[in-house]
């Protein structure tokens, strides 16, 4: 079942939270790949053309906007779901991710159960606890 | 009449001693008009009348140079018809012509022809001519004929008549030609006729009655109108004619000596003509008593009689003036503060006023000292206004200049300011010098004032700049201070923001791998376990709330929180609020009440802070009520256009000193570190700064021990 799950490509440069995310996603039975910033997601995005792609917004080095314009840029990865996740709530930082591409906006702090949520709207999958399973 | 003297050579006729005296009154006649022969002719014929009664006759002069006989004189019968009685002396048939022929008188019958027009004078019937003898018994034959009806009783006189008469005619007309002599009477007639017509003058003769009898042109043009004349001259003349007669009466009553005064109507004109009249009453033995008048034409005199009494009255009336005018100028050039003395070309003062007296005047109780000093102002003076009086500078040529006076009295210097200027005639004749002294103490004193004023002025502007620059300083310290303090809260403001967004990485961690451990990822939990999980989870989320709450008052102090208005009807509000804080509620064991207004209507607002506002509220109420219940009401305002949600509770209440305190930021009623209850102390203060930028507020009643309603009021349309 693990290897028939769509793919997720987690994009985070801090470890504990990346880590949490993958960890719950697949424990709720998707694929998971995890990069740690714009470079690396460009890398993995292009090379395993996952379902949907999680991106940070704050990431050191090529920026979590900067990836999403390159991604929705490119024809091979325009079509992919891009949900931002940042800790700035400040006003402009969905205004922000829209305009760079991002298809979803989640606000850190986000409960892995929630971003999870997000994610199954995001792909049209029903939605289901992983206590229901 | 005076008495002449005797006639001498006519007396040695022999006459009646009857008619002695009377034949010698006609003799006297005679002597006295001897060389008019018309009066004597005439006097002859009344003498007839008187003495020998004869009624009617006629006397004719032969006048062999122009071969006439003519008619000089006539009584009883018309003045024409005596001067129309002329015929040729070379008419032989002419009885007349005959008579003159012969020695004795004739009768000449009536009936008879060329009887001529002295028959038609005498009226019809035979009458006698009388012919009169001349001194020289000359072949011509008689000088003249007497014409009258025949008497008997008249021969004597008749006789001795004709003899002297003729004897007089025959010496008058040896001095000339006897026509030429009537026709001179008739040239001297029309002579003085064209005199008395050329006087300006009304003239005229009237009987005593005042009817006109000789009137000169102008006098007729005044007193006399014929039917073809105008109306209104008509009438003119008759006013003039009764004020003529009027005037007559009065003066025969009170004596004609006295010219009197006569307002007369000029008939052409018909303006008003004032004459004086002098009337003397004149006898005529022939005409009787008259009244001869002069008029003279006073109007024009008495108008200028008037002009000159009007103009002497303006004058009177102008010195009256002039005299006032001098008598003001007196007084205002005493009343002048300044002396004035007014000085005459040979330098004598002709004026001064009380001020200048007292310069120029020694007092009558002064010392010597006054005295000298009296001539010392005096020296001062005259030297000024030499200049002047030698006739320097122009006739318009103002002096001044400044003098030292003394006071007579006190010796006490004076500086007067001279300003003197020339008077002149109109032919630019000097006539005065005019010289006002200005003390000028007053105005050195405050120059001297000034000067001082000037100096503590000066100071003050001193320090005043002083403070001013002071104050600058001050400012300047200020506006850099502010600005510092600017710095610092927009530090402030980005350092919370910025910690903020710190504290979320590793909240959301915590919160992340608590939430997984409870979801069972790591596998199944003890009952200890799960229940320590849960407070680390309920601990964290309420740090998540009150860093949301920071953040929230970072943004909104910094301008940064965005309103997105939409519309939304306010009821529906409270039951999603109700539904978030569910877990909440159950856990109060309170009853929730809303109080919906069906009316109310929808509002366009921001959903999302309304909302917010009104759970801050609510878990408010929840927090501080123990028992009782809370309700929610929202109700509408139409006359104010808003709406309100209102959120009472049973609580424990807020003391009115307190009420503006929970409103601050960071507050709560009890802030002492041992507090009962729980949160940040931020909540309120957000609520009231997100009412405000909808437009709204959030008002509180309440009182300790009796519970508390907040109630959030927000215009139906916030959008700006």
């Amino acid at each position: 079942m693990t290897e028939q799950g769509p793919l997720i490509l987690v994009v985070d440069d801090y470890e504990d939270a990346r880590e949490m995310y993958a960890e719950y996603l697949r424990f709720c039975g998707f694929r998971v790949a995890e990069a740690r910033n714009g470079n690396e997601a460009l890398e993995q995005a292009f090379s395993l053309m996952p379902n949907l792609i999680l991106m940070d917004l704050s990431l050191p080095g090529m920026d979590g906007w900067e990836a999403t314009r390159q991604l929705k840029a490119d024809p091979r990865t325009a079509r992919i779901p891009v949900v931002a996740l940042t800790g700035h709530a400040l006003a402009g930082a969905s205004e922000g991710a829209k305009r760079a591409g991002c298809d979803s906006f989640v606000t850190k702090p986000c409960l892995p159960d929630d971003l999870v949520v997000e994610v199954r709207r995001m792909l049209g999958l029903p939605q289901t606890t992983p206590t229901d399973r | 009449m005076a008495r002449p003297q005797p006639a001498r050579s006519l007396a040695r006729q022999t006459l009646s001693s009857g008619t002695e005296a009377a034949r010698l009154e006609l003799l006297e006649y005679f002597l006295i008009h001897h060389d008019d022969l018309q009066r004597c002719a005439q006097a002859s014929l009344e003498w007839l009348h008187r003495y020998a009664g004869v009624k009617r006759s006629v006397c004719l002069l032969a006048d062999r140079d122009s071969g006439t006989l003519v008619g000089v004189a006539g009584f009883g019968v018309g003045a024409d018809d005596v001067e129309m009685s002329e015929s040729s002396l070379s008419d032989e048939g002419n009885p007349l012509v005959g008579a003159l022929a012969s020695a004795e008188p004739i009768i000449i019958n009536s009936g008879r022809a060329n009887g001529g027009s002295t028959r038609a004078a005498l009226g019809p019937g035979a009458y006698a001519a009388v012919p009169l003898r001349g001194v020289r018994d000359r072949e011509e034959g008689a000088v003249g004929l007497l014409l009258m009806r025949p008497g008997s009783d008249t021969t004597a006189d008749l006789s001795w008549l004709s003899t002297v008469l003729g004897q007089k005619l025959d010496q008058i007309r040896g001095r000339g030609s006897l026509a030429e002599e009537v026709r001179k009477l008739r040239r001297e007639r029309s002579l003085l006729f064209t005199i008395i017509n050329s006087v300006t003058d009304p003239i005229m003769l009237t009987d005593t009655e005042g009817r006109l009898i000789v009137a000169n042109a102008r006098a007729e043009k005044l007193f006399a109108a014929g039917e073809e004349e105008s109306e209104g001259r008509r009438r003119a003349v008759e006013l003039n004619n009764m004020l003529f007669s009027a005037a007559l009466s009065r003066s025969a009553v009170e004596g004609p000596s006295e010219a009197r005064e006569l307002l007369l109507v000029d008939p052409s004109e018909g303006s008003d003509l004032l004459f004086e009249v002098l009337s003397s009453t004149v006898e005529d033995s022939r005409e009787g008593t008259g009244i001869v008048s002069v008029l003279r034409n006073i109007t024009d005199l008495r108008r200028a009689t008037e002009q000159i009494e009007e103009n002497y009255q303006r004058l009177r009336v102008l010195e009256a003036e002039a005299r006032t005018e001098r008598d003001r100028l007196n007084l205002i050039i005493d009343s002048v503060a300044d002396p004035i003395i007014v000085t005459d070309p040979t330098g004598e003062t002709v004026l001064m006023n009380a001020p200048a007296e007292e310069l120029f005047t020694v007092p009558v109780t002064a010392a010597d000292i006054a005295e000298r000093n009296v001539q010392a102002n005096d020296a001062h003076f005259s030297s000024f206004i030499s200049g002047l009086l030698l006739g320097e500078g122009g006739p318009r040529e103002i002096r001044r200049g400044e003098i030292g006076l003394v006071n007579p009295s006190s010796s006490e210097l004076i500086p007067v300011e001279a300003i003197a200027g020339k008077v002149q005639s109109e032919s630019g004749e000097l006539t005065a010098v005019v010289t006002i002294l200005h003390d000028r103490r007053e105005a050195l004193e405050r120059v001297r004032l000034y000067e001082q004023l000037k100096l503590a002025s000066d100071e003050l502007q001193a320090r005043v700049q002083a403070a001013t620059a002071e104050l600058a300083t001050q400012n300047e310290l200020l506006r850099r201070q502010a600005i510092e303090l600017e710095q610092a809260s927009r530090l402030k403001s980005q350092f919370l923001a910025n910690m903020s967004h710190e504290f979320r990485t590793p909240l959301n961690a915590i919160l992340g791998y608590t939430h997984m451990l409870l979801h069972g990822v790591a596998g199944d939990l003890t009952v200890a376990a799960r229940r320590q999980l849960t407070r680390i989870d309920s601990n964290g989320r309420h740090l998540l709330t009150i860093i949301n709450e920071i953040l929230d008052i970072t943004r909104i102090e910094a301008g940064k929180m965005p309103i997105q208005i939409s519309e939304f009807n306010p009821s529906e509000i409270v039951p999603e609020v109700m539904a978030e804080l569910d877990p909440v509620i159950a856990r109060s064991k309170l009853i929730v009440t809303p109080k919906l207004d069906p009316e109310a209507p929808p509002v366009h607002s921001d959903r999302q802070k309304v909302k917010q506002i009104v759970v801050n509220l609510l878990s408010n109420a929840l927090k501080f009520t123990h028992q009782g219940g809370i309700e929610i009401a929202v109700m509408h305002d139409a006359d104010t256009g808003s709406v309100s949600i209102a959120v009472s509770d049973t609580g424990i209440g807020i003391a009115p000193e307190h009420h503006e305190r929970i409103f601050e930021d960071f507050r709560q009623v009890d802030s002492s570190p041992s507090r009962q209850y729980g949160g940040t102390g931020l909540g309120l203060a957000i609520c009231r700064r997100l009412a405000g930028a909808l437009g709204g507020r959030i008002a509180l009643r309440s009182n300790l021990g009796q519970g508390s309603t907040f109630t959030l009021t927000i215009p139906v349309d916030a959008t700006p």
